[in-house]
């Protein structure tokens, strides 16, 4: 990072920090809110019809049919709306990628060599809470991600945020939320796929052997190992088993390679890309071993990956896989996760696994299922009324509440529609 | 030159009479050219053999097809429920009401109940087989980025008609499309229309009767991939650098035009001269008339802009900016080229009244933006708006991936533009994937709707094209079957050992 952008980061801390200063007195997340007469999926395989949600501090106080409106709730008419859980973008780089193509609106992103160790980078350190890309995720009912680095052979630790606004650099849901690992063509530009193993599995018994040799690594008497101290101590989690590791895998190989390491390491892995990944379905399944991927992805486009096909996702569910649907690293389209669900329902996933994929999935992968991912009572109000089918493009996110605060749906884009639907003269 | 065509001139004007015998001239000196043009026996410069737009509408080996009470949706303004179309010999031959439209004795019935007929889609702008997969350095083949204008090559000459990104955009239903050359150069050559088919060789899939089209680009790219080497590098660089590029090709025409001339003046000299030898007895008093006018050499590139001068080539431009177009249609109008439409064109919107009266269509996406600073003001509501405006807009893909769902893209802008009160019919949205983007390549008098005489360019759909959940059933191209869900997709050669490939999906 130069230092210009380090001046930069500082400045918008101190600026986050006094917005909820401000707004902390009495946030909105006080109210309480009730959507009343909606079909409401309070998990994605339960769906209740003409049913009231009844939202207060911050949490789901009440859902069901005939639920009674609290008296001085705020009320949201959910009469031929459909209402389900915020969703959940599980492999993203909002609030790290600005502008992709410029290097100060670019944070996060390594080079793709084998020798790239990245394991101590924490993502919320460079997490800006207040990109413009967060409101338009919002949009698209995106109320919490995950957001992560990628390149290099660890890229370092993702952190799972709230989209709420401003709220969210000063208050991760889950961060470290996993460490981002990445095998073959992910991790390499060209070389050898074996490398890649082979350096992953060399720093892991680095991490071993700095564990054991702490006092003698500080004395300098130490065999050389491969990983700076801060990354050696940032993997110990993950080889405790305490942290989650997504691994960047696209070829069968690969994903084979992370099921062995799985094993020999008892480790918690779940797959990210996966573009290959029905060819393993069954040990997938077997492994307990999530796949976060995208629907869209059928090109044979990697020669080490060529066989690739519509319905991964379909075919990985029905082997009883826990499938996530990502854009994979595409912030300004964060919005269009629930259209690639469509598209995987289309494809044949039954269309409560499509919903599951965008919400509970990414919430179980991650550890966070008992506070997100569904509407049960109890658990984080992260809500949002659609207009109608919330997989079907016609539909829109016409209220999107996160931590039981209704949030504002003015974006950048909005404000140059309202600017330009009248045109100036010229 | 110039004296002895004033003196013929001076010659010509008189009545014919002999040359006045001055004096006898010295005899010249009498050598036998014996020299032989080894270039005399090169073929003349040919023109690649196209199929023009008879073949198109035409193709006696395409079957009879009738498909039967679909909801058949035209994108000219008219949707048919309950409606019979029937293709025959390559084209459309009638399409209405089940009892309207009789259906040909032998022809092929399919049952369209609870489906949808459209007109095949079109993507006024794809790389396919350009940038063919799997994506390796031996597929780059879009980008001729070793000169800013390389107005001489051509899309077809990359294309790879076996690309396997081909197959999956058949299966979006898709029936033609722009293939163009990247965005590295301002001038990166002329774009190749092709019929959405697999194919041998190129000339196999190239839409027959399509007009020539050329790919531009400003902005961002081409001052990023040469600012580091000759420039230019800045925008100003740019636009000045397409100024000096039609120039040329200006004074390229204008070299021609003075060469024509004369040559026109001199074949009018040898004729007057054979004329006053023939009458003159005298050997050695023979008019001397001087060699004859050197051709210029054949420019390829400037061949190309040469052309786009004439109003021969569409002109496509690749533009975010509000104020990147408008340099855009200053260079045009100084240049004394007109464009036909900008790609990508994030910030339409904020010029469509320049657009709409000028008559230059965009072709854009429904939501992408922000993946660089150019397209930082893209908005979803830009197609309706142009649309509202009397502009003419398509949903386009730039994309191996895009390109399946364009119909998909269509719907999200319509529900875009609806959110904003801005009333785009369904019918309106499909026109921004069929017969807007046929307008775009200079096709629509072939494809693009569906009215009887139109090329069978058909897809079926399972539902609406408007739904997330509706896929691509049957797709027909110039009356020949190019998908078929039930068989699934025809792999490409470089996929015949794919496992993944040999499913029906």
């Amino acid at each position: 990072m130069t230092g210009a952008s380090k001046t930069a980061m500082t400045a918008m801390t101190t600026l986050a920090l006094a917005a909820l200063v401000t707004a902390g007195a009495a946030p909105a997340a006080a109210d309480t809110i009730a959507i009343t007469g909606a079909t409401i999926y309070q998990r994605s395989d339960r769906k209740l019809d003409n049913a009231t949600i009844v939202i207060r501090d911050g949490k789901i106080a009440e859902v069901d049919a005939g639920v009674a409106v609290p008296a001085g709730a705020t009320r949201i008419d959910g009469k031929g709306k459909t209402v389900t859980a915020g969703l959940i973008e599980a492999a993203t780089q909002l609030g790290l990628i600005e502008v992709d193509a410029e290097e100060s609106g670019n944070d996060g992103r390594f080079g793709n060599q084998p020798t790239e160790i990245h394991a101590a980078y924490r993502a919320i350190d460079g997490y800006d809470g207040r990109s413009v890309a967060i409101p338009v995720a919002r949009t698209g009912g995106v109320t919490s991600a995950i957001t992560g680095p990628i390149g290099g052979l660890v890229a370092g630790q993702t952190a799972w945020v709230s989209l709420a606004d401003a709220a969210a650099p000063l208050a991760p849901i889950r961060a470290p939320a996993a460490m981002v690992i990445a095998l073959g063509r992910n991790a390499m530009p060209a070389g050898s796929r074996g490398q890649t193993v082979e350096r992953l599995r060399e720093l892991f018994d680095d991490v071993d052997a700095y564990r054991r040799n702490r006092a003698g690594f500080e004395r300098n008497a130490s065999r050389h190992l491969i990983g700076q101290r801060l990354d050696l101590e940032a993997l110990i989690p993950v080889l405790d088993g305490r942290e989650l590791a997504v691994i960047r895998a696209t070829a069968e190989v690969d994903i084979r390679a992370a099921l062995a390491i799985a094993a020999e390491r008892k480790l918690r892995i779940a797959i990210v890309g996966g573009a290959e990944a029905w060819r393993v379905a069954p040990e997938l399944a077997a492994a307990r071993m999530p796949v976060l991927l995208d629907p869209t992805e059928n090109l044979p486009g990697d020669l080490g990956a060529l066989d690739v096909r519509d319905d991964n996702a379909t075919i990985l569910a029905r082997a009883g896989v826990a499938v996530g649907i990502s854009t994979l690293d595409r912030p300004s389209a964060a919005r269009t996760i629930r259209q690639l669900a469509g598209i995987a329902v289309a494809q044949g996933l039954p269309w409560p696994k499509g919903l599951a994929a965008i919400t509970e999935v990414p919430a179980q992968i991650y550890g966070g299922a008992a506070e997100r991912g569904t509407l049960e009572r109890g658990k984080i109000a992260d809500v949002v009324v659609w207009s109608g089918d919330p997989l079907e493009l016609t539909s829109r996110a016409e209220a999107v509440i996160i931590g039981g605060a209704v949030q504002s749906l003015v974006t950048h884009q909005s404000r140059l529609l309202d600017r330009y639907k009248t045109l100036p003269k010229p | 030159m110039r004296v002895p065509v004033l003196a013929l001139l001076g010659l010509a004007a008189c009545a014919a009479p002999p040359p006045r015998v001055a004096k006898p001239e010295p005899p010249a000196l009498d050598i036998a050219d014996s020299w032989v043009d080894p270039t005399a026996d090169t073929p003349p410069r040919g023109k690649r053999p196209t199929r023009d737009r008879a073949a198109a509408l035409h193709d006696p080996s395409a079957q009879v097809i009738a498909i039967r009470h679909a909801t058949i949706m035209t994108a000219t303004g008219k949707i048919v429920e309950g409606g019979t179309i029937v293709l025959s010999g390559g084209a459309i031959a009638a399409l209405g009401s089940d009892a309207s439209v009789a259906v040909p004795a032998g022809a092929r019935v399919i049952d369209g109940t609870g489906k949808f007929v459209t007109p095949g889609l079109i993507d006024a702008h794809s790389h396919l087989g350009v940038y063919a997969v799997p994506f390796a350095h031996a597929n780059d083949d879009g980008n001729e980025a070793t000169a800013p204008v390389t107005a001489q090559v051509r899309a077809q000459y990359g294309y790879s008609p076996q690309d396997p990104a081909i197959a999956r955009a058949i299966a979006g239903g898709v029936t033609a499309a722009l293939i163009l050359p990247g965005s590295a150069n301002l001038i990166g050559g002329e774009g190749f229309t092709v019929v959405m088919r697999p194919g041998r060789t190129s000339d196999e899939v190239a839409f027959p009767g399509a007009p020539r089209t050329i790919k531009m680009a400003c902005g961002e790219n081409p001052k990023r991939v040469y600012g580091g080497k000759a420039g230019p590098s800045t925008r100003m660089g740019e636009y000045a650098a397409f100024r000096a590029a039609f120039n040329e090709a200006r004074g390229y025409l204008a070299k021609q035009a003075a060469y024509e001339r004369s040559r026109a003046l001199w074949l009018k000299k040898k004729t007057r001269a054979a004329e006053l030898d023939a009458r003159q007895t005298d050997a050695k008093l023979k008019v001397k008339v001087e060699p004859a006018p050197e051709v210029p050499p054949v420019d390829l590139r400037l061949e190309t802009l040469a052309g786009v001068l004439h109003g021969d080539v569409l002109v496509q431009i690749h533009c975010y900016k509000a104020s990147d177009m408008a340099e855009m249609v200053a260079v045009a109008d100084e240049s004394g080229f007109k464009i036909r439409s900008f790609h990508h064109a994030l910030e339409a919107y904020k010029i469509r009244d320049l657009l709409a009266a000028r008559g230059i269509a965009i072709n854009t996406w429904s939501d992408w933006w922000g993946f660089k600073l150019e397209a930082f003001d893209g908005i979803p509501e830009n197609t309706a708006l142009v649309t509202q405006q009397g502009g003419r807009a398509t949903i386009h893909s730039d994309s191996a991936i895009g390109i399946q769902r364009l119909n998909q893209d269509a719907a999200k802008a319509m529900a875009a533009g609806r959110a904003a009160g801005i009333a785009i019919s369904d019918d309106q949205a499909l026109r921004w994937v069929t017969a807007n983007p046929a307008w775009v390549l200079g096709i629509d008098d072939i494809t693009g709707t569906l009215e009887p005489g139109k090329r069978a360019d058909v897809a079926v759909w399972s539902g609406s094209p408007l739904s997330v959940y509706s896929r691509a059933e049957l797709v027909i191209a110039g009356g020949e079957v190019t998908y078929d869900r039930s068989q699934g997709a025809t792999p490409s050669d470089f996929e015949l050992a794919n496992s993944a490939t040999q499913r029906v999906p």
